[in-house]
């Protein structure tokens, strides 16, 4: 078990960080501290991503001196797709941002029950 | 939830519902939060166990590390001529896969901006006004349209230019509450610290930025790293000297057109190829010998047109955050 758990480490902590942003998801009342939490789950996925492509005693995909053999460096794709999730994940926080400053705007509050109450209210 | 906070009940009812403990009944929070860390505990147990029946990490024979990845590494070199292997992989391989990207970026700054814009057609000669120091000789009162809910707060917002004095606004300042007072008030202005700390560090960011996104085929970095590097230059050199220098070299036009022609300029380097069969991606631009800073033929124009997109990206969000226009 425990060397499972060695194997597995970055999944592993992935999870915790995955989950721990979606318990913040689900228990925070401030707008901003939720989308705190969204953006620790990005977070996770990045590193869950990264951490596949990852192979022991290589080097990063740069070629050196010309050497192009696949025993030299690890796999480039993930590092690709983590650079599509970060430019979503910057995408989706502006914007989630700019619709907290208008809520904000609208009820003089960031807490979205208050906020929600408020709105059906109306 | 639906049965303490329907319709049913008085304003009287809602407004105690709501000093209570924000807005909603005592039972409703508990069980939400007995639910909510059930659920969690659930997603955990879940996530462990298909985690540990994944395939060890940093093994060579692990199924991710496959022919395409080998495919790559073998002859990516050969193909893009970029000794960076991730940036030949996304800006030649999969090029149109990096254009979305940018799309989205793009599109999230069109959002963000109808989302917070200010000024409507009629209000943009006004907010041009208060940036100038002599027009403003009185504070102007403007209502905020949104704020007329039941309370009866009417917010009223006030706008201030340059030209006020201290005293005025401190005097400004107490006859106000702070929902009230615009968030002018509180930026820094002429602070001489921020303004020779930024004279002497700005234009290392932006080298810095620029180096990024011209080595971004030679080595770590690129267009998206490269371009929000000179983004973070730009918002330093808005904090530092304010909007009035700041629009000399970046204001909503350069940010449009910049943004445009670095997008058409991507569109027409790749897209060229659905009219070819949608087979090849050959630039006929000569590779050149890997490693030289003029080498792998469009992948050095991409990350530059890339690199402008992501600046102008991260100025207009912070412009449009702070005072809702770029």
């Amino acid at each position: 078990m425990l060397e499972l758990i060695h194997d597995n480490i970055n999944d592993l902590v992935s999870v915790l960080l995955f989950v721990i942003g979606f318990a913040d998801l689900l228990f925070q009342k401030n707008m901003i501290k939720k989308i705190i939490g969204l953006n620790i789950m990005d977070t996770a996925v990045y590193l869950l991503l990264a951490s596949q492509g990852y192979i022991a005693g290589r080097t990063a995909p740069i070629v050196v001196d010309g050497i192009t053999s696949t025993e030299a460096y690890i796999n480039p794709i993930p590092s690709g797709l983590v650079l599509t999730g970060i430019v979503v994940s910057v995408s989706v926080t502006a914007l989630m941002l700019s619709m907290t400053i208008r809520m904000y705007k609208k009820y003089h509050s960031l807490d979205l029950d208050y906020c929600l109450l408020k709105s059906r209210e109306e | 939830m639906k049965k303490t906070n329907g319709k049913k009940l008085n304003k009287r009812n809602v407004k105690e519902n709501i000093s209570s403990k924000n807005g909603l009944s005592k039972r409703f929070e508990s069980t939400y939060r007995v639910l909510s860390a059930i659920m969690i505990v659930l997603l955990l147990g879940m996530l462990v166990v298909m985690i540990l029946g994944m395939p060890p990490i940093g093994y060579a024979q692990n199924p991710d590390n496959n022919e395409v990845a080998a495919r790559y590494i073998e002859s990516g070199l050969k193909e893009t001529g970029a000794v960076n292997i991730v940036s030949g992989m996304i800006l030649d391989y999969r090029a149109f896969d990096t254009f979305g990207e940018s799309c989205v970026l793009f599109v999230a700054t069109i959002c963000v901006t109808i989302m917070l814009r200010m000024d409507g057609g009629a209000n943009s000669s006004k907010a041009g006004e208060d940036e100038n120091p002599e027009a403003v000789t009185a504070l102007k009162k403007k209502e905020d349209e949104d704020t007329d809910y039941e309370d009866g707060i009417t917010a009223i917002k006030t706008r201030t230019g340059r030209g006020v004095s201290r005293s005025r606004r401190v005097e400004h300042l107490k006859s106000h509450t702070f929902e009230n007072v615009d968030s002018s008030f509180f930026e820094p202005e002429h602070d001489t610290i921020l303004q020779k700390c930024a004279k002497f560090i700005i234009p290392i960011i932006l080298v810095f930025g620029v180096y990024i996104v011209l080595n971004g085929h030679l080595s770590p970095g690129g267009g998206f790293s490269g371009g929000a590097v000179i983004g973070a230059g730009f918002i330093l050199y808005l904090s530092a000297f304010g909007f009035e220098d700041t629009e000399r070299f970046m204001n909503a036009k350069v940010i449009k057109w910049v943004t445009f022609g670095a997008l058409l300029v991507y569109c027409l380097a790749k897209s060229y190829s659905f009219f070819t069969g949608a087979n090849h991606l050959e630039s006929g631009i000569p590779l050149g010998t890997p490693g030289a800073i003029l080498s792998s033929g469009l992948i050095l124009i991409l990350n530059i047109c890339v690199g402008m997109v992501v600046a102008c990206t991260m100025y207009s969000f912070y412009a449009l955050v702070r005072r809702g226009r770029i």
